[in-house]
């Protein structure tokens, strides 16, 4: 990476949150930033300045500056350079570092991930604007056409400025709910990049990376402990399972099921820190749903060999998760910790329970397929993983479930 | 900015209700526009759909039709034209108002034009 591409990484985010509260419009913003960019590549030739932020915020400003004056003497409309002047030139900046930047990023997640806006576009709009990740890349991440990616952007923004959403951070009585947006959009890119149900594996691992950025931004940002404990298990769940992300697929691309990955391969910083994370948070509140799956991850990360995991205890918390949130997902998952911990015969009827309402879900036909085969029923067996199969979208999952039809076929 | 707040609700549900009842929500209302009065611009209640009528000019010919634009469970019956600084203070007054405790109310930003 260059030097530039690595402060557009470290900055993009902050820079356009400021500019944003600046100018008061995303679009001037985002280009005026784009601009400063394109001059730091000519005008920096390879030497990054001292204080990269001041120099972007500035040129980006002087950009925006041009930008308006050209479009006010085009329209006559001088009451708008008027207006913007004098905050330009103020130096009695709020929350200002030594950089002159203030940090308006929580303004800029809360606007993006605002719940008059449709998921996809919440979605869509914080990678965009405070990540930085291009039309391109997001479109690609989401196995969308760039154009509909596109659309969906400009979208988003003429709802802000149409639909007069506040740039602004929620006040304190309206911060659970909104919170609560937030950390679903967070967890939703984390999800994506995890899932990876298909696509390009570069692209995917960066939208972890950037969920877990995410979430350490608007931790470091936000005020109220409270809140604070559920973001916490957020950070901790998703470091936990990001931890596992080297032993997920062998070199040949074929997915590792979680008891034969490579152990000792698991990211031991990203797991401590997550465990102390999630202690933290249990210590505050009591568990929710971010909690509670970062416990199971926690009692994996627990067991240095698959044999040693403690599938009583993830049983039982997958009981107390399908209190708070009684899905079906949540359910088959209780069922396979079971067929863990009391064996198949014990898991069966958990299984087949939910036939209805996940007959089109592959986990659920790979789940029951995995449990008859322990059963000894190998034709029943191959028939699930066979149904599995034609479900998943995923290449590497479906070149493992064959590869389970081949061995059950070969009777081993 | 402005908003229009329209209200949609179950119209059998005023329809069926006691005179007491009635009383009650029409206070509720009452109490709803004195609070917010200085952002409500204007508002109304509507009559009933069954008073609606349709009408639309194709090639050149006036098409009349009983009856509201859609038929639905929940209709509209009324609305307030109110004016609020931002989208966040359009939602908070929407919720305060007594349809949105049994029906929806949706919220439209007015349209400008320079």
């Amino acid at each position: 990476m260059t030097a530039i591409e690595d402060v557009f990484r470290s900055e993009w985010g902050r820079l356009l949150a400021a500019l944003i509260h600046l100018l008061g419009d995303f679009d001037v913003a985002e280009e005026a930033l784009q601009e400063a960019f394109a001059a730091a590549v000519t005008e920096w030739a390879g030497e990054v300045p001292r204080n990269p932020r001041a120099w972007l915020y500035g040129t980006a400003r002087h950009k925006a500056i041009d930008r308006l004056r050209r479009r006010a003497r085009f329209a006559e409309k001088q009451a708008e350079i008027a207006y913007l002047a004098p905050s330009m030139t103020s130096d009695n900046m709020e929350d200002a570092d030594e950089s002159g930047v203030p940090d308006e990023r929580l303004r800029l997640i809360f606007t993006c991930c605002h719940p008059s806006l449709a998921e996809d576009a919440q979605v869509a709009l914080t990678l965009r604007t405070l990540c930085g990740l291009s039309t391109e890349e997001i479109a690609r991440a989401f196995l969308v056409p760039t154009a509909t990616m596109a659309q969906r952007l400009v979208r988003a923004k003429a709802k802000i400025r149409g639909a007069g959403i506040p740039y602004r951070v929620p006040p304190a009585s309206e911060l659970p709910e909104r919170l609560s947006v937030v950390m679903a959009v967070i967890y939703l890119v984390f999800n994506e990049g995890y899932a990876a149900a298909s696509g390009a594996a570069l692209v995917r691992h960066d939208l972890c990376a950037e969920a877990i950025r995410l979430a350490r931004v608007l931790r470091a940002l936000m005020p109220l402990a409270q809140l604070n404990a559920q973001l916490d298990a957020l950070l901790a769940l998703m470091l936990l399972h990001d931890a596992r992300r080297l032993t997920r697929v062998d070199d040949n691309g074929e997915m590792v099921l979680l008891a034969d990955q490579q152990r000792s391969r698991w990211d031991r910083a990203e797991i401590d820190e997550g465990r102390k994370l999630l202690h933290g948070s249990l210590r505050r509140s009591r568990p929710g749903t971010y909690a509670l799956e970062a416990a199971i991850a926690a009692v994996h990360a627990d067991a240095l060999i698959a044999a040693d995991t403690d599938w009583k205890q993830i049983a039982a918390i997958y009981e107390r998760l399908y209190a708070l949130h009684p899905t079906p997902i949540v359910a088959l998952n209780h069922a396979v910790a079971v067929s863990m911990s009391d064996g198949p015969g014990a898991a069966l009827p958990l299984v087949d329970a939910l036939s209805d309402s996940l007959a089109d879900y592959h986990l659920w036909h790979a789940t029951r397929a995995d449990v008859l085969r322990r059963l000894g029923r190998v034709e029943e067996a191959a028939d699930s993983y066979r149904h599995a199969y034609e479900l998943s979208g995923n290449e590497a999952e479906r070149r493992f479930l064959m590869r389970r039809v081949r061995e059950l076929a070969r009777g081993t | 900015m402005q908003y229009l707040l329209l209200i949609y609700d179950d119209e059998k549900r005023w329809a069926n209700m006691t005179e007491g009842d009635m009383q009650k929500g029409m206070e509720a209302y009452n109490a709803f526009g004195e609070e917010f009065a200085g952002k409500i611009k204007t508002g109304d209640a509507l009559q009933p759909t069954h008073t609606a009528t349709t009408v639309r000019m194709r090639e050149g010919k006036r098409l009349t039709t009983d009856g509201p634009y859609a038929e639905t469970k929940e209709a509209l019956g009324g609305y307030y034209l109110i004016d609020a600084n931002d989208l966040d203070e359009a939602i908070a007054i929407a919720g305060k108002i007594p349809g949105a405790l049994t029906g929806a109310i949706e919220v439209r930003p007015i349209m400008t034009f320079e």
